[in-house]
């Protein structure tokens, strides 16, 4: 899991260009968008897409994005529970 | 009535100039990119969103920073008329094939968000906009090469109609390693005199555009 942590901080930093951010910087556990790192809505759609690309997941119910973009923890998480 | 330019501020390959003197260039040519967050860093701006701007905006928000630096327009002019008129000659055409590259084979179909949005050069002076909260007129306008002809008359026709009393113009090409730009703060002169000339300031029309477009890029020759 902490394996796929990391390489998820990775993945996010380079597909959102946060480019003043290293891994270490972002909180497994802190909330992605509000107070945590303040991602937007295109941000979101960034993310959806990159689970779909990276790890062959689609996210059927947009519902479910809240739950599972909450934090980078919750990404692995799913990603853990979906991949095939 | 006479129009002015009150400032003028290019990005000529990794040089950038106020009023024609030299007030930035890297320590390392790197290309664009690293051109841009330099700039970034060396102007002290403080505006996370820069950094998922594709480059044409990152060029457009960087000349207008610079531009507008030690400026508040809005003190003078009202919100709603003062603008941008922009103009170039490769449109958003890199974030255009970057975003194809994604969604040209069907088999690996992943259109990136973040890069479709910037799809259109337009994107640029509203990022301006938004940054400086200008809420007037904004466009951008696609000529092959720098038109002081079009510039002019586009800015011009705004001030006749009553549509600003403000206007940023001016040229903001960007296509890979590529890139150059000159934009002008063009006010309506404070100087006049009986004839209606201004003795002051730089007087704004095509053939000073010109000139001045020349000349800053005249080192890079």
């Amino acid at each position: 899991m902490e394996e796929l942590i990391q390489k998820l901080k990775v993945e996010i930093i380079e597909v959102l260009n946060l480019e003043e951010m290293e891994p270490e910087d972002i909180d497994s556990d802190d909330p992605l968008f509000g107070e945590g790192l303040g991602l937007d809505s295109i941000d979101a759609l960034e993310l959806i897409v990159l689970l779909e690309k990276n790890y062959g997941i689609r996210i059927e119910d947009p519902k479910d994005g809240r739950k599972i973009f909450f934090s980078v923890r919750t990404m692995a998480e799913y990603i853990t529970e979906n991949q095939k | 009535m006479s129009l002015v330019i009150k400032k003028y501020c290019s990005i000529v390959t990794d040089r950038i100039n106020v009023d024609g003197r030299t007030v930035f260039t890297p320590d390392n040519q790197d290309g664009f990119k690293k051109f841009a967050r330099a700039a970034y860093r060396h102007f002290q701006t403080d505006y996370p969103k820069f950094f998922k701007m594709d480059s044409l905006s990152k060029l457009g928000f960087l000349s207008v920073e610079v531009l507008l630096k030690g400026e508040n327009v809005l003190s003078k002019h009202s919100i709603e008329k003062t603008g941008l008129i922009l103009t170039n000659a490769s449109s958003s055409l890199e974030i255009d094939e970057k975003h194809w590259d994604t969604i040209r084979d069907r088999g690996q179909y992943f259109p990136s968000p973040s890069n479709f949005v910037y799809t259109l050069p337009n994107i640029m002076a509203g990022e301006a906009a938004i940054r400086h909260e200008f809420r007037g007129e904004n466009t951008v306008l696609i000529s092959k090469a720098f038109n002081a002809e079009l510039i002019f008359n586009t800015a011009d026709l705004a001030f006749k109609t009553g549509a600003l009393e403000c206007c940023i113009c001016g040229w903001v090409e960007q296509y890979g390693n590529k890139y150059e730009s000159l934009l002008f703060l063009v006010e309506r002169s404070e100087h006049e005199n009986e004839e209606g000339k201004s003795e002051e300031d730089v007087i704004f029309e095509p053939s000073i555009l010109l000139k001045i477009y020349k000349r800053e890029r005249a080192w890079k020759n």
